[in-house]
């Protein structure tokens, strides 16, 4: 009892618990903090959205022209913009429709329990420690024309298939090769959520007369609701981040475009187009809004429950 | 931890299950065949590229050039490696990556593990809406913060014993505070999430015995945290070493890159040694390689503490 009012009187004079120095560590440090954050990622993301409206070369002065680098984006002016669209679409889609599900079923084998299961697991994972950059260069040993691993199995040295030049190949070989990384990192999440899954719903699933694929479908999947909504926006974050391994291989030219690669030549490009990068970023922002606050109320439901 | 907990409960559970059935000790033993078969061969695809980069790096270039990389080897050497320490010095970047790894998993773990604390622990106000301010900066894509950022470290100056350029841009104050700022939101949402599972009893006693804030933070919170602490940390260092793109923008001197950054520069102009690149590749995902070994359960808690709530 005491315990409880307790509390209830610090909850009612509010400030007065903290002592003054309390109030001077919580400032200083959590105070910190949150100007990090402003200064690192609040305060640009606004600059993005208002520098977008501007043409600028960093050094001369800043002029507005109001929504024309969004109209020469659309307009097709810009010609790698829509080849861009479309491979980080493609990126979205093979991580969801093909690596996504590879993880999730890699789990559910791994998670029914057979031998030699941690091996299996810290394999499968281990490229989730790669850098992307990494990703990127191990690829070119693979898939050069050349010398290129692919080729020597195929056994087509005379007439070589170029998988990284050819600009209707390269972008699924990349996919391959991101794939790859993002396949162990959704497994091991899914390891993860399988396990926390109440065993008894499966039993009494199985009573019902329920077998092993319906159980899964309708009982197990659904309870994995909080891992299914992180993996979901860790596929579409991730594709809308992919960088590293285009720019390893190619500098993200000839097929390899992506939205982010366009926003990084426009600013550290001889021709610092710093309005024009900008409107590119905020396009990556409005798509990846969506999903961040797809999330944010996943998580703060379960805050409620707390 | 709890995944731990429910696994080893569970245990027993499917041993009943197991027995009740009297179809299910037939079919898993057909499938478990399959189900190795299977597995091996995922698994020896994704240790394949690895294992073909190794590989690579120990042969001179004109023997694969010659032959391809599944020609029987001739000559085995680790020359590759050291061209790769004496001609490009990569022991350099080394050291470049750790100047920024280093203090930036030891800043972003002591400010977010702070901040975290506040969040979970003493109920202020607005603490809600600063936890989603966190957490959703972590999830927005680089490119849309890199241009702003660009421009304000050019203009930032610093003293020359801060930074040779004496601008913020082109130094290592660039990276380490990006990579912190870009970090802290991951960090605080997982370490509030594991301070939250934590008793109160101890912090209350505490309280009582009228501890100050820091004391509860530093002396009394903190210690219960190390397994989450271990966690983030393996993930975060492993994350900042694997940086590519903060160096990339925010620093001009090439003698200033972080390895990963650095990588390029083993690309010549016009001619590539893949086999170089190989040897490169390997350099640089080796310390990441022996983390993750030597620290897996970290690395893996680390992961699914962010997702599945500790």
């Amino acid at each position: 009892m005491p315990l409880v009012t307790h509390a209830r009187r610090t909850r009612r004079r509010g400030p007065r618990r903290f002592t003054r120095r309390d109030l001077a560590v919580i400032g200083v440090l959590l105070g910190f903090t949150i100007l990090l954050d402003l200064f690192i990622i609040w305060g640009p993301t606004v600059a993005s959205v208002t520098l977008s409206f501007s043409s600028w070369d960093g050094l001369s002065d800043l002029s507005w022209v109001g929504g024309d680098n969004y109209d020469t984006l659309a307009g097709g002016d810009y010609p790698p913009f829509w080849p861009a669209v479309r491979n980080n679409l493609l990126w979205i889609a093979f991580l969801g429709l093909v690596a996504t599900p590879f993880g999730l079923l890699l789990a559910v084998v791994i998670d029914r329990g057979v031998r030699f299961s941690r091996f299996y697991q810290s394999t499968i994972y281990l490229p989730v420690v790669l850098s992307l950059a990494v990703v990127g260069f191990i690829a070119q040993l693979i898939f050069s024309r050349d010398q290129g691993a692919l080729n020597a199995i195929l056994g087509n040295e005379n007439n070589p298939t170029d998988w990284l030049g050819d600009r209707d190949l390269n972008i699924w070989m990349v996919l391959l090769a991101a794939g790859w990384r993002h396949t162990g990192y959704v497994m091991i999440l899914y390891l993860a959520g399988l396990k926390a899954v109440a065993p008894e719903l499966k039993e009494a699933a199985a009573i019902d007369g329920a077998n092993e694929r319906q159980t899964f479908l309708r009982v197990v999947f659904p309870t994995m609701r909080p891992v299914n909504v992180v993996v979901l926006v860790i596929t579409v974050i991730e594709a809308l981040r992919a960088f590293d391994i285009v720019y390893a291989i190619n500098k993200g030219r000839n097929g390899l475009e992506l939205l982010s690669v366009l926003v990084t030549d426009n600013i550290i490009g001889e021709a610092s187009r710093i309005g024009f990068g900008s409107a590119i970023a905020v396009v990556l922002l409005t798509v990846s809004l969506g999903f961040i606050v797809t999330y944010l109320v996943q998580e703060m439901r379960g805050e409620e429950h707390r | 931890m709890t995944a731990d907990a429910t696994a080893t409960a569970r245990r027993p559970a499917e041993a009943r299950s197991g027995q009740q059935d009297p179809a299910a000790g037939k079919r898993p033993r057909r499938g478990r065949f399959g189900v190795h078969i299977f597995l091996g061969g995922v698994s020896l695809a994704f240790l394949a590229p690895l294992l073909l980069a190794v590989y690579a790096s120990l042969r001179p270039y004109e023997e694969t050039a010659e032959h391809g990389y599944f020609s029987f080897p001739r000559k085995l050497s680790f020359d590759y490696y050291r061209q790769a320490f004496s001609d490009s010095e990569m022991s350099k970047y080394f050291v470049n990556s750790l100047i920024i790894a280093v203090p930036g998993v030891l800043i972003v773990l002591f400010l977010a593990s702070f901040a975290a604390f506040v969040l979970a622990r003493l109920r202020i106000r607005g603490g809600f809406f600063l936890l989603i301010l966190f957490t959703a900066g972590n999830l927005l894509p680089q490119q849309v913060i890199v241009t702003p950022l660009y421009v304000m470290f050019n203009r930032i100056e610093l003293p020359y014993w801060m930074s040779e350029s004496m601008t913020m841009y082109d130094s290592y104050w660039a990276v380490i505070s990006v990579n912190v700022g870009f970090q802290l939101g991951f960090c605080i949402f997982v370490l509030a999430n594991f301070m939250r599972a934590l008793p109160t009893e101890i912090l209350e006693a505490a309280v009582v015995d009228g501890a100050g804030v820091w004391t509860q933070y530093w002396r009394i919170t903190l210690p219960l945290c190390r397994p989450a602490l271990a966690a983030l940390g393996t993930l975060q260092f492993t994350w900042m070493y694997n940086d590519f793109l903060w160096a990339l923008v925010f620093i001009s001197d090439g003698d200033k890159l972080p390895v990963t950054s650095a990588l390029n520069n083993l690309r010549g102009q016009f001619f590539t040694d893949y086999n170089l690149l190989a040897a490169g590749s390997v350099l640089v995902a080796l310390p990441t390689i022996i983390v993750f070994l030597l620290l897996q359960r970290h690395f893996i808690a680390g992961l699914t503490l962010g997702s599945t709530k500790g």
